[in-house]
């Protein structure tokens, strides 16, 4: 199992006690999430829609890639990876 | 950050666009079921066209349908907005069209549209407590940003790409405060600036945090248009798209002006532009489908090169409910469309605006637009701003000794 470093934005941090970031296992982002919702309960539901795709408004990065540009859910999160979860913005 | 008494004008409350959930008017931005975008919600009661035609020559002639303060005209800001509204017989000869109208945005304080999404976004976060005025930008919003907090007194913080044209770094960093450029491209430096807002709290990223106020300063173009055109829709309109929002805004401008009675509830067809090497919502269009993929930017259209859209959904939804379409244009043709504006109305574009005028003759070309009802084209921002997008190809006829020899051997009289 390989240990992730996974931030954590504004409005989801009810769920982790205020806490900006925090560890997780898993060898996919998908497994991390799995982890993260095993500690947290109820954060995977905020990131994942009904039908388990990331929600149309997040964005998640592993490490400086934005995970729709690699393999989603699948993507490889080796131990040590900074995994970022951040809604959608834009206009600049 | 406490608001109790927060006067935000005829704003009642946030809604989420995606849900529905509403929350009460403050310092937040996505939906917390769903982190779908959050969006301002009105009370407009006693504006009338008397009543915005008293106002001044600026966007606070508006004050009454944006979350701003009602006493916003007596604190300092750059005050953007009526902008000229040119009609441009020459262009539309060019084009084979009856009436056109380019509504000339590159007049603001800081020459483009975003001093007026900046200039309410300021408003708001002073409202809410904010202490720092902040954003990522391409270029244009630094400019918006640096200058207003210079005016208000209060310090600025700046994130843009490192490799952005070198007129929009000095016109930046001119105003002072705090200007840092990044080493990536704009979606790196957004992702950047959304950690950085989840840290420092009474930092007011414009685009960001405070987005749901920021945003509705784009309606004052729709509002504007109406009022330049005797309070009337014109029946096509053709937008610029970078993260959408600017064309979503002036959609819900016609829709705020028909519902309050302001303009006859007519139809209208709704253009997006967008540049070939930067066209997620283009492409999403030409698909026919409801998702935007996200791309890699590359184009000269810098203004524009946003490859992960917030209102990308949106900007479908609109052209589709209008008959509208959404259209892009190569590098090439991007220059070819400053340099046709320019020559046919005197309006130095930026790339944005060749962006618009390249899709709006191949809207033209391809029978999408109709070329005889009247339209209006957005003029976004200055040229003056990114020069070395047209230096290749904008030259001197001849270079000459200073003699009446050299001139007629020329061959130009």
């Amino acid at each position: 199992m390989s240990t992730v470093s996974v931030r954590i934005p504004t409005i989801l941090r009810t769920y982790t006690g205020g806490e900006s970031e925090v560890k997780a296992e898993g060898a996919t982002l998908r497994e991390v999430i799995t982890d993260l919702d095993a500690n947290y309960s109820g954060i995977a539901a905020r990131i994942l829609d009904d039908s388990g795709k990331i929600r149309r408004f997040v964005n998640v990065y592993v490490g400086e890639e934005d995970v729709r540009f690699a393999d989603g859910l699948d993507t490889p999160t080796p131990a040590g990876t900074q995994i970022s979860i951040i809604p959608a913005v834009a206009g600049g | 950050m406490a608001l109790d008494a927060a006067d935000l004008g005829p704003a009642t409350s946030l809604t989420c666009r995606e849900c529905g959930e509403s929350y009460e008017l403050g310092p937040r931005y996505a939906c917390e079921q769903c982190f779908g975008p959050l969006e301002i919600a009105y009370d407009f009661t006693g504006v009338t066209r008397a009543s915005i035609e008293a106002g001044p020559r600026n966007i606070w002639r508006y004050r009454g349908l944006l979350p701003v303060p009602s006493n916003v005209q007596d604190t300092p800001n750059t005050e953007p907005g009526f902008t000229r509204l040119v009609r441009a017989d020459h262009l539309a000869e060019s084009l084979g069209m009856q009436r056109l109208w380019v509504k000339d945005d590159s007049g603001n304080p800081t020459h483009s549209f975003k001093d007026r999404v900046v200039a309410v976004a300021l408003a708001a976060a002073r409202e809410l407590g904010f202490k720092v005025l902040a954003c990522p930008s391409t270029g244009n919003l630094a400019n918006a940003v640096a200058a207003a907090a210079a005016r208000a007194g209060i310090r600025s913080a700046v994130f843009v790409p490192s490799d952005l044209e070198a007129q929009k770094i000095i016109t930046t960093a001119v105003y002072g405060g705090t200007f840092v450029t990044v080493r990536g491209n704009y979606d790196d430096v957004n992702r950047l600036a959304s950690e950085i807002a989840g840290e420092q709290e009474d930092w007011a990223f414009v685009n960001v945090n405070v987005r749901p106020y920021y945003a509705e300063g784009s309606k004052t173009l729709g509002y504007e248009i109406a009022e330049q055109l005797g309070w009337r829709l014109p029946d096509q309109i053709v937008v610029p798209v970078a993260s959408g929002s600017q064309l979503t805004k002036i959609d819900k401008a016609f829709q705020e002006l028909i519902r309050l009675g302001l303009v006859e509830d007519r139809p209208y067809k709704v253009f997006g532009a967008q540049a070939t090497g930067c066209s997620p919502v283009a492409a999403a269009f030409k698909n026919g489908h409801d998702v935007v993929r996200p791309v890699k930017p590359d184009t000269i259209a810098k203004s524009l090169a946003i490859g992960n859209p917030a209102d990308g959904p949106y900007v479908l939804d609109v052209v589709r409910r209008t008959g509208g379409a959404v259209e892009d244009v190569t590098d090439a043709e991007v220059v070819e469309g400053i340099r046709l504006l320019a020559g046919t109305e005197g309006i130095f574009a930026e790339t944005a605006g060749g962006v618009t005028v390249g899709c709006l003759r191949k809207l033209v070309a391809s029978g999408a637009l109709d070329p005889e009802a009247e339209t209006v084209i957005i003029n976004s921002g200055d040229g003056l701003k990114t020069l070395d997008a047209v230096a290749p190809v904008a030259r001197p006829s001849a270079e000459i000794a200073p003699t009446l020899e050299d001139f007629r051997a020329s061959g130009l009289a």
